[in-house]
């Protein structure tokens, strides 16, 4: 394979890892509060992406669109918080879980029904533009997504860090009722964890859809299975973990491809998720301790 | 006699049952494997390859799936015992995608094309194997054995303090667990004679769990509850034609809502057996 093929192949990688970014942090607010996997969160990035689709193809500008998306899937997501997890929030973890398998295949049956099982195409002249750089050329698409990306894990790392509503997440996160004893209106900081997980899936889904240039509403379920390993990789209670392990995975998928044939990446990619579970459970960056997790 | 139609239906519950209970033998340990498909794939190809390439019939071949699948159960309860919850829950998912990516990849029993050959097996036949595993599970749960595995699931530490071995008790739980999945995997094989990959994702791990959940997770037969309602519920909706799977998952989540230890639980389960509220 030659070096410019390679080097176009890396940037496929980490146009792709920059998806699986967000979308590991989607599973990442949840899960680093909740301790439980919002399975609906796959579908939620199918949906916001359908959202954005549509509006591009009637001819809405771009930001509009991307932040249509992301308001259709964090509207989503605040009602299966509201329906699907508060009111199971102390039963055992798989109950949870499993409500919001019902919600995701109620979406899936949504969109299937909706924009139909067929994948949905942008016209070829739309957003073809290219940027060359020497040998290889970069689409300005590419370069969205992987911008739009680093902005939204920028923006998040700088919430969760330094304002008061970053540390009430936090709070929770580390110990619901004594955050509740101190005066966190916990149940409202769920609420918006769920609220910011739907904004960064639906973000997500616009901007794959716009990599590309196509969305199926089964988009979500094998995404969202690699995200969990991105999130997994990364830590999950690192935000910046996963800025590191989306283009990780991203990576090492389009490598493997390259050099192994396209089947054999799902191995590669869930047996790092395996390896890094058992070898350093806290994820690439550290952080705290997570292999003690709550039980099922 | 009963028509084609019941008799899958009935051959899908009963397998779809024996898939549930080897969620619900891990889950009796306090693990929850989301990647017991990946064991029922094993006992898939390796009963299939058993019975059309080597000649075996097909109750020894099961056996020997069921064994082997076993043996894959138990190397992989070691790791998990390092991991606990839902981080359990995500690693056995990996390895469910894993075992599904290598069957993808592994060209000799005809790689994402799909495997096929098997002899079709009856209706009778599945539910004897079914029947046979619910029973051993529910006399299982009558043995001390079962109150050790109980003690391991409610508080694993203050078991391990009055001298229960919970290492053991965890990961032959894997073991039996994978393979009774891998017999449910072997009779899937021979029930729709035609396998794929595909068969065996994360979706079947998740439908496992589900009938577990739904059917009741305390006592054995809650997994033949489950299996029965995830098979038929889909068969009555089908009226609801384009909306079926909508109105799946919103009564899933209404169940879950309304029941959420599950439809069999011990007390319901006793008073239909007639049994004596222990004190």
């Amino acid at each position: 394979m030659s070096g410019t093929l390679l080097l176009q192949q890396a940037i496929n990688g980490l146009t792709l890892g920059a998806v699986y970014t967000l979308i590991a942090l989607s599973f990442s607010l949840v899960m680093g509060i909740l301790g439980i996997l919002n399975l609906a969160i796959a579908e939620l990035f199918m949906i916001g992406g359908y959202v954005g689709f549509t509006l591009i193809i009637a001819g809405a500008p771009l930001p509009v669109a991307l932040l249509a998306g992301m308001l259709a899937a964090a509207a989503l997501s605040l009602v299966i918080e509201k329906i699907g997890y508060e009111p199971l929030r102390n039963a055992p973890l798989i109950t949870p879980m499993l409500s919001t398998l019902g919600f995701s295949i109620i979406l899936q049956n949504l969109a299937t029904n909706l924009w139909g099982s067929d994948p949905l195409q942008l016209p070829g002249d739309m957003l073809a533009t290219r940027i060359a750089l020497g040998e290889v050329s970069i689409g300005a698409m590419q370069l969205l997504v992987i911008g739009a990306a680093i902005v939204m894990v920028a923006a998040l790392a700088f919430v969760i860090r330094y304002t008061t509503l970053g540390r009430a997440l936090r709070a929770v996160a580390e110990n619901r009722d004594v955050a509740r004893l101190l005066g966190v209106r916990a149940d409202r900081i769920l609420l918006i964890a769920f609220l910011l997980s739907g904004l960064l899936a639906g973000a997500a889904g616009v901007l794959i859809s716009l990599h590309y240039a196509a969305i199926t509403p089964y988009i979500g379920v094998e995404t969202g299975l690699k995200a969990i390993a991105v999130m997994v990789v990364g830590g999950v209670t690192r935000t910046w973990g996963a800025l590191l392990a989306g283009p990780l995975i991203g990576l090492a998928e389009v490598a493997t491809v390259a050099y192994g044939g396209s089947q054999i990446r799902d191995f590669v990619v869930y047996g790092l998720m395996i390896l890094i579970l058992l070898v350093r459970p806290q994820g690439l960056l550290g952080g705290a301790r997570s292999d003690q997790g709550p039980r099922v | 006699m009963i028509s084609t139609y019941h008799a899958a239906l009935l051959a899908d519950s009963g397998i779809l049952m024996l898939g549930a209970l080897s969620v619900y033998i891990i889950l009796a340990t306090g693990q929850l494997s989301l990647g017991n498909a990946g064991f029922m794939g094993i006992g898939a190809y390796l009963a299939s390859y058993l019975t059309v390439e080597a000649g075996l019939p097909l109750t020894l071949a099961l056996v020997l799936s069921a064994l082997a699948a076993g043996m894959v159960g138990i190397v992989i309860g070691f790791p998990a015992l390092r991991l606990r919850g839902i981080y359990l829950a995500m690693a056995t998912l990996g390895f469910g995608e894993m075992v599904r990516s290598f069957f993808l990849n592994f060209e000799p029993m005809g790689g994402a094309g799909g495997f096929s050959g098997m002899v079709h097996v009856s209706v009778g036949y599945i539910w004897l194997w079914a029947g046979g595993i619910l029973v051993l599970v529910t006399l299982l749960e009558r043995s001390r054995l079962w109150l050790e595995i109980r003690a391991t699931h409610d508080d694993e530490t203050a078991a391990s303090l009055v001298g229960l071995n919970t290492t053991a008790t965890k990961i032959g739980a894997f073991g039996f667990g994978a393979a009774v999945a891998a017999v449910a995997g072997g009779l899937f094989a021979h029930h729709h004679v035609y396998i794929e990959p595909a068969n065996f994702g994360f979706d079947r791990s998740i439908e496992l769990v589900l009938a577990v959940i739904l059917g009741g997770s305390t006592v054995a037969p809650g997994a033949l509850v489950g299996a029965v309602l995830l098979v038929l519920l889909p068969e009555t909706l089908r009226f609801l034609a384009d909306w079926r799977l909508a109105a799946f998952g919103t009564l899933l989540v209404l169940v879950l809502l309304v029941r959420r230890q599950g439809i069999l639980d011990r007390g319901l389960f006793r008073a239909l057996t007639f049994r004596r509220q222990a004190s």
